[in-house]
C-alpha cells in the first residue's frame, strides 16, 4: 500500500557560489545527520562556481553515509570522461555516487568550448539519453568478478569478462570497455529532472530517480504515474524508479506562516512552485503528499542553505522521524540501499542477460 | 655558515597500471579502492613529499586484438581521486596526468582550478599528448591527430588554460576571455576565481626535442626518465639551458626523474631483493609478451627459459602511427632484435633473462644510508632536482623509504624537516605566477 512505501528525502546544496570546501562539508554532514538519502549539487559551465563533481569528491571522505549527486552535463563533455568520473566518485565514496544528468543549451556555454553551436533542448536531451545509455554500458563493461589475480597463469584479469561496448550514437561513438573497474554500486544512481516534456522520455528510460515539480499532490501523482507508465513501456519495472518532488523551500518565515502548503511567492532559482513556511508545516506537507501515494519523496532546495538545512534537519526531519515516517539512521552503506534500489547485474554477464537489458539502447 | 644547501624534492607515483607493479605479491592490495590511495598519500605526506602523482590511461591496452591481461588493469579517474585525497591530506601536492588531445581547455582548466581551490593550492597537472587513433575510438573527436600537431595543440591548450586562470584578477571580478587559436576558440567568462597558488603547477613528461622545448617554455616540473648518471646530467644541462631562451631562470623549472628504490640491511640483501622484484615484474608470460611486441608475431610456443627466436621480427608498418604493437611503439624492430640477440649470446641469457636485462629501469639499490647518499649526490651534481619514486607495491611500497631513508636524508641536510608552506608551489620553491590579465 502507498502509505508503507519508505519516504525518501534529499537536499540541494545549491546557492551562491562558494569556493571553500569547508562550506560544502559542513552542509553535507548536516544532511547526513538527518539521515537524508542524498545531497545534490548543480553545475553549469557559464555560472560562477566550482566543478560540482569535484566538490562532492572532496566531500566524500569527510562523510560516511550520505549519497552524493553532482550534476554533470552531457552537451560539451566526453561521454567516456563522464562515465569514468562518476564511476570514480562511486569508488572514492564507497558506493554513494549519483549522477544528475544535465544539458547545456546556451550560446554562452557553447562559446566556452567552440566545438558546436548551441542547440535546442529536445536534440540535446536525445543526445543526453544516448550518453546515459553508453555511460551505463561502460559501467557494465567490466563484469564484477573480472579481476582474478590468477598467479598460476600470470593473469591479473579474465579478459573474457571485459567487454567492448561498441556504441554508436547520433553524435558520438565509444569503443570501450571502461578504464575503471565496475563501480561499487554496479551503476551509480542516475537522476533526471523530468519536469519539462523533453526530458520525460529519457528520465523514464534511464533514470533511477526522477525529479518533478508540482504544486499539488494530485499533480505530482499524475506526473509520477506518467513516468511509471513510460518506464514500463521501455520494459522497466516501475518500482525500480523513485519519483521525488523538487521543491524550493524558504523556512525563513518560521512560525509566522499561517497556512501549511505551497506559497505563491516570488520565483526562486529554478522556477516552479516553492514552499514558504516553518519546518513543522513542511513536515506536514511532506507527510500528506507521501501518505496519499503521490510521491516517493522530496528533493528540497533551501533558498538559504545554512539556515534552512538546519531547520529541515532539526525541525522537519526530526518531526517526521518522531512520527516514524522517516528513518533515524542509514541502515545501508550505499545510495542504492538508501533508495531501496537493487544493485544491477552487468548486462554483459551471461547468466543475467534478459530481454529488458538487450533492448535498452542504441548500441550496434 | 655556507650558502643554503640544495635540497631534494620527492614525489610519489601511485603504482597502478604498468608492468612495474607486482600484483602477485601477497602484500599487494587493491589498485582501485580509495583506501589504497589514502594509504600511499598519507605515507608520502608523512615523508614530507612535494606531491603525489597519478598516471592516466584512456583506453585499456590491447595486444594482438585482445585486452592485455597480465599486468594491473583498471584505475579510477585521476582528478576525482585527487579531490577526495584533498580531504585526507593537508599539505601534499596532488598531481593528475591529463591528456590534451582528448580534452577541451575550458573544461579541464575549470576542473584543475577546482582541485586547486578544494585542496588549498595543491593541484598539479601533468600535461601529456597522444596521437593515437586507438585511444581516439573512445572520444567524440575520434581518431588520429598528426604527430606534428600534438605539441602545437598541447602548447595552445596550456596557453588557453593559463589565460583562463588569469582571466579572474587576484582580487576582482572576472574579465571576459577570448582566444581564437588554430586548435581552440574559447570565449566567455571563467567561473572559478584565481586559485590559491595562482595557477596549478604544470608538469611535463616528454623527452623529444619538441617535448623538451615545450617543458622549457611552460612547465614548472619535468618528469624525466633519465636516471643513469651521465644521461641524467646531460638531460638536466640541456633542459636548463633552454630556459634562458624563453626568458626564464634556471630555478623556475624542477627536473625530477622517475626512479625506483630497493633497500636492504646490506648491499647484498638489497641486490638480491631487487633481482627478485625484477623476476616478479617479468613473469614468463610477460617475457613472451615483451618479445612479441618487438617481433610483431605470435611467439606463444616459445619457452621463456629458452633462447631467443632465430627468425627475424616482422617489419613495423608505420612507426608513427601509435601503439601498433599494443603497448609500446617499437620504431625499428630489426635493430632491437639484433641488440637483444647480441646481449643474449654474449651473456648466455634466456628470453626472460634478456627481457629482465633490457627492460630494467634505473633503480637506487642498497642500504638506507647508501640510497640516501646516492640521491643526494644526484642533486648536488645537477643530475636532478629530485625524484618521482615509483614503488612496485600498492599501497605499502613507500613505507620503508619514508621510515628508513627520509630520516637519513634529513640528517644530511638534504631534505626538509617540515613543510615551509601550504601550497605545492611553496614546496617546490616556485613563485606564484604573476597575474597577466
Amino acid at each position: 500500500m502507498p502509505a508503507t512505501r519508505p519516504l525518501h528525502l534529499a537536499v540541494a546544496l545549491d546557492g551562491p557560489a562558494q569556493y571553500d570546501p569547508a562550506y560544502y562539508v559542513a552542509l553535507a554532514r548536516l544532511a547526513e545527520r538527518g539521515a537524508l538519502d542524498f545531497v545534490t549539487l548543480g553545475d553549469c559551465f557559464a555560472r560562477p562556481g566550482l566543478d560540482a563533481l569535484a566538490v562532492l569528491a572532496r566531500v566524500a571522505p569527510a562523510t560516511e553515509r550520505i549519497g552524493l549527486v553532482p550534476t554533470v552535463t552531457t552537451t560539451h563533455t566526453e561521454p567516456f570522461h563522464v562515465s569514468t568520473a562518476v564511476a570514480t566518485l562511486d569508488w572514492v565514496s564507497r558506493g554513494r555516487a549519483g549522477w544528475a544528468i544535465g544539458i547545456s543549451t546556451t550560446e554562452a556555454e557553447a562559446s566556452l568550448f567552440g566545438r558546436r553551436p548551441a542547440a535546442p533542448a529536445d536534440a540535446l536531451w536525445r543526445e543526453a539519453g544516448e550518453v546515459a545509455d553508453v555511460v551505463a554500458r561502460l559501467w557494465d563493461s567490466w563484469e564484477d568478478d573480472a579481476e582474478i589475480r590468477d598467479t598460476s597463469t600470470g593473469r591479473f584479469i579474465d579478459r573474457g569478462k571485459l567487454h567492448h561496448v561498441d556504441f554508436r550514437g547520433g553524435t558520438f561513438s565509444v569503443r570501450g570497455p571502461s578504464t575503471v573497474p565496475r563501480p561499487p554500486q554496479g551503476r551509480p544512481v542516475v537522476v533526471v529532472d523530468g519536469t519539462a516534456g523533453v526530458c520525460r522520455e529519457p528520465a523514464a528510460r534511464y533514470a533511477d530517480v526522477v525529479l518533478v515539480r508540482a504544486g499539488a499532490p494530485e499533480q505530482a501523482a499524475a506526473l509520477r504515474e506518467d513516468i511509471r507508465r513510460r518506464a514500463a513501456a521501455h520494459g522497466r519495472d516501475p518500482d525500480t524508479l523513485r519519483v521525488l518532488v523538487a521543491l524550493a523551500v524558504d523556512l525563513g518565515v518560521g512560525e509566522a506562516a499561517p497556512e501549511p502548503g505551497l506559497a505563491a511567492g516570488p520565483p526562486l532559482a529554478g522556477g516552479g512552485p516553492h514552499f514558504s513556511g516553518g519546518p513543522v508545516e513542511l513536515a506536514q506537507l511532506i507527510a500528506e503528499w507521501h501518505s496519499c501515494g503521490a510521491v516517493d519523496g522530496f528533493r528540497l532546495a533551501p533558498i538559504a542553505p545554512h539556515r534552512d538545512l538546519e531547520r529541515i534537519v532539526n525541525g522537519t526531519v526530526a518531526l517526521l522521524q518522531h512520527r516514524s515516517l522517516f528513518r533515524t539512521f542509514h541502515p545501508g552503506g550505499t545510495l542504492r540501499e538508501h533508495l531501496g534500489l537493487a544493485r544491477p547485474a552487468s548486462r554483459y554477464a551471461p547468466t543475467t542477460r534478459t530481454p529488458a537489458s538487450t533492448q535498452a539502447g542504441g548500441a550496434v | 655558515m655556507t650558502a643554503a644547501r640544495r635540497q631534494l624534492h620527492l614525489a610519489a607515483h601511485f603504482p597502478g597500471v604498468n608492468s612495474t607493479t607486482v600484483w602477485a605479491d601477497p602484500r599487494s592490495r587493491s589498485q582501485i579502492d580509495f583506501s589504497s590511495f589514502e594509504h600511499l598519500a598519507r605515507t608520502a605526506e608523512r615523508g614530507l613529499f612535494d606531491f603525489f602523482f597519478l598516471a592516466e590511461g584512456l583506453r585499456l591496452r590491447e595486444h594482438r586484438g585482445l585486452i592485455h591481461d597480465l599486468d594491473v588493469v583498471g584505475r579510477p579517474e585521476s582528478i576525482t581521486v585527487l579531490n577526495a585525497l584533498a580531504a585526507v591530506t593537508d599539505r601534499l601536492g596532488l598531481a593528475a596526468t591529463v591528456n590534451t588531445t582528448f580534452n577541451e581547455p575550458y573544461e579541464l582548466a575549470r576542473r584543475l582550478a577546482s582541485l586547486d581551490h578544494l585542496s588549498g593550492g595543491r593541484a598539479a597537472w601533468n600535461v601529456v599528448t597522444s596521437s593515437d587513433a586507438f585511444t581516439g575510438e573512445n572520444f567524440r573527436r575520434g581518431g588520429h591527430l598528426d604527430r606534428a600537431d600534438r605539441y602545437t595543440r598541447a602548447a595552445e591548450f596550456v596557453r588557453t588554460a593559463r589565460g583562463l586562470w588569469d582571466s579572474w584578477p587576484p582580487d576582482g571580478t572576472p574579465r571576459r576571455f577570448a582566444r581564437h587559436g588554430r586548435h581552440f576558440t574559447v570565449e566567455g567568462e571563467f567561473t572559478v576565481p584565481r586559485s590559491p597558488q595562482g595557477h596549478p603547477v604544470v608538469i611535463q613528461a616528454g623527452d623529444s626535442d619538441e617535448g623538451r622545448e615545450f617543458a622549457a617554455s611552460t612547465a614548472d616540473v619535468v618528469f624525466s626518465r633519465h636516471t643513469a648518471p651521465e644521461a641524467a646530467r646531460a638531460f638536466y644541462a640541456d633542459v636548463k639551458a633552454r630556459l634562458a631562451r624563453h626568458g626564464r631562470a634556471r630555478d623556475e623549472l624542477r627536473i625530477m626523474p622517475g626512479a625506483s628504490v630497493v633497500i636492504g640491511d646490506t648491499d647484498a640483501e638489497a641486490q638480491e631483493k631487487a633481482a627478485e622484484i625484477r623476476l616478479q615484474q617479468v613473469s614468463p608470460q610477460n617475457a613472451i609478451l615483451a618479445l612479441e611486441l618487438v617481433w610483431g608475431r605470435d611467439l606463444s610456443s616459445y619457452d621463456p627459459d629458452g633462447p631467443l627466436p632465430a627468425v627475424d621480427p616482422a617489419p613495423c608498418p608505420d612507426p608513427d602511427s601509435g601503439p601498433v604493437r599494443g603497448r609500446v611503439r617499437v620504431a625499428d624492430p630489426l635493430a632491437v632484435a639484433a641488440e637483444w640477440r647480441a646481449l643474449s649470446e654474449a651473456k648466455g641469457l634466456s628470453i626472460r633473462q634478456t627481457v629482465v636485462e633490457t627492460s630494467g629501469r634505473q633503480s637506487f639499490i642498497g642500504t638506507p644510508a647508501g640510497v640516501a647518499a646516492a640521491l643526494d649526490t644526484y642533486v648536488r651534481t645537477e643530475a636532478a632536482d629530485g625524484f618521482v619514486l615509483v614503488p612496485h607495491l600498492t599501497p605499502g611500497g613507500l613505507d620503508d623509504f619514508v621510515d628508513r631513508v627520509v630520516p637519513l636524508l634529513q640528517e644530511r641536510g638534504a631534505f626538509r624537516t617540515s613543510y615551509a608552506g601550504t601550497t605545492l608551489r611553496s614546496h617546490l620553491g616556485l613563485a606564484e605566477p604573476v597575474w597577466e590579465g
